[in-house]
């Protein structure tokens, strides 16, 4: 089979909707239009009954209540709504958050805001494997600490940090503990008891569902959690989050749900060999290259690479045809390379020279050895001009080398 | 981003890419930017001793497709100058010629960056080759 040009391996930043959800979502935007807010007619319990239907679909994916679902329009502000409506509220407890270095920006930068109107926030550093460290968490809690929020899966390198042990931590001191469970949820088991997590963000275009849809798990027992809202108005979604629903959205989201639960133990078992093809192949051709975070503790679908010598923009140019990402400055407005890779402690050369690769429901073996063979072919011919790699061979040790840097 | 159709040829047909022997005197070398920026370029002038003019130059360059076609084009520009008509290469006249976007105006500064430090490379090692003939012609033991 001809293979389609251009490959997608870029799965962490989006997903196509499946057709299946699309499926599921049409009816509600023409037939059964009604306002899930509308109490007295049958358009709206239509659309109601719809919006219970997902609300269940979505519970059913983390082990949790229906109940204990509210609907956002996405991750980012279920990350806000969480960080900012556990501060807000339980302002009298304490005014301390802790959190990491690694996070998503909408964690970081919630919490940056927050540390402006007064709060206290600890990022705690990450090992080399891009775990945090569970005796650093331990010591980080005071008296006044009200949350944690530590992500699932990271959006770079994919690595799980250890969520039961934190929950256990977390419920020892009595703190909350909030996760963005963005990458992780639908894609590997996820379960807010066993994990004993507080709130979870989700959001649906990263699990085949469409953008502008989210939601925040909220525990309703043991404890029950409380947040003050950022929006104000009719009340919807118990209080917490005013707006009306969106229904198509929200369906798709459940359908979405669904099928990530039907399916999640085969889709694992395929996207595990084919991360696995990726990765033996590219180690075959190339020496020299090294795996960013644990490979242990790993979404199935990820792998990011440091192709050393070789600067990541200048190897996506010449993979044109691939869509993946970089942690490489050139290609980010700010000219910095990623965080992430930065905390890891690889240095900065080696943040330069990622790549992320993100595997999908549609990912073939023939895309694999496609973008495992033009990467190896490209990264080759970028190396012979490469000074690193001249001066690496010639025996200079580039660590300890003077730059000039201007 | 977009990049320019010159950009993409200089990064498809990297002119002059290689290296010239570091220790011939007629040879200047420069290595400026630094790993943990994202961008080194090696680039090695050959210097005809008796004209100035520059004959040949090479460029090694880690850093984006921009970089890579600043440098390709430094190299493109060196050859058949003197020493002196070299150092008037501007980082401007690459982001012209190459319509780089201001986020890539520092590709440029490392290419003009690297063209002074070959120079003055050579231009050391001249008067260092000088200084040995001196002390040849005048021995003090």
């Amino acid at each position: 089979m001809a293979i389609k040009l251009p490959i997608y391996l870029d799965y962490h930043a989006t997903t196509p909707v499946d057709p299946r959800v699309v499926d599921a979502m049409l009816p509600f935007f023409t037939e059964h239009f009604g306002n899930a807010a509308s109490r007295n007619h049958p358009f709206g319990w239509a659309a109601e009954e719809a919006v219970d239907t997902a609300r269940k679909q979505i519970a059913d994916l983390i082990g949790a209540n229906a109940k204990e679902i509210v609907f956002t329009s996405g991750a980012t502000e279920s990350d806000n709504l969480a960080i900012k409506g556990v501060a807000e509220m339980y302002r009298e407890k304490g005014n301390h958050i802790i959190t990491a270095v690694t996070e998503h920006k909408a964690v970081i930068d919630t919490c940056k805001r927050l540390e402006k109107d007064g709060y206290r926030v600890t990022y705690l550093p990450v090992q080399k494997d891009g775990l945090i460290n569970l005796d650093e968490l331990r010591n980080a809690i005071t008296p006044k600490t009200i949350l944690i929020t530590i992500m699932a899966a990271n959006n770079e390198i994919g690595v799980i940090q250890p969520l039961a042990a934190i929950g256990a931590i977390a419920k020892e001191k009595g703190v909350l503990f909030h996760t963005d469970g963005v990458q992780m949820v639908g894609k590997v088991p996820f379960n807010v008891n066993e994990l004993k997590v507080d709130l979870v963000s989700m959001t649906a275009h990263k699990i085949y569902g469409p953008k502008g849809i989210g939601a925040l798990y909220v525990r309703r027992r043991n404890p029950r959690v409380l947040l003050a809202p950022l929006i104000d108005g009719g009340g919807h979604e118990r209080g917490m989050r005013s707006g009306t629903l969106n229904v198509p959205g929200i369906v798709g989201f459940g359908k979405a749900a669904e099928l990530c639960r039907l399916e999640m133990a085969s889709d694992t078992d395929r996207l595990l060999k084919l991360r696995d093809r990726l990765n033996d192949r590219l180690h075959k051709s190339l020496d020299e290259i090294y795996i960013n975070g644990s490979m242990e503790h790993r979404l199935p679908h990820n792998l990011n690479i440091s192709f050393a010598y070789v600067e990541g923009e200048s190897l996506l140019m010449g993979i044109n045809d691939v869509a993946v990402s970089s942690g490489s400055a050139c290609t980010s407005a700010s000219l910095e390379p990623s965080y992430v890779l930065k905390a890891l402690g690889a240095g900065d050369d080696l943040a330069h020279s990622s790549i992320r690769f993100g595997l999908g429901r549609w990912t073939t073996e023939e895309e694999v050895d496609y973008v495992a063979d033009k990467l190896a072919q490209v990264v080759t011919r970028l190396r012979e001009m490469s000074p690193l790699y001249e001066l690496a061979k010639e025996g200079v040790d580039l660590s300890t080398m003077q730059w000039q840097v201007n | 981003m977009a990049y320019s159709n010159k950009v993409i040829d200089h990064y498809e047909n990297p002119r002059n890419v290689g290296s010239l022997p570091k220790e011939d005197p007629n040879v200047g070398t420069g290595l400026v930017g630094a790993p943990e920026c994202g961008d080194v370029m090696k680039l090695q002038v050959k210097v005809n001793p008796t004209t100035g003019v520059i004959d040949d130059a090479k460029f090694k360059t880690f850093g984006c497709g921009s970089a890579i076609a600043s440098s390709s084009l430094a190299t493109e520009w060196l050859k058949g100058k003197t020493v002196d008509e070299a150092l008037a290469i501007k980082n401007t006249d690459i982001v012209t010629e190459l319509s780089l976007p201001p986020v890539k105006i520092h590709c440029s500064v490392l290419a003009e960056d690297a063209i002074k430090a070959a120079i003055s490379d050579y231009k050391k090692k001249q008067g260092t080759a000088a200084k040995n003939v001196d002390t040849h012609a005048q021995p003090t033991a």
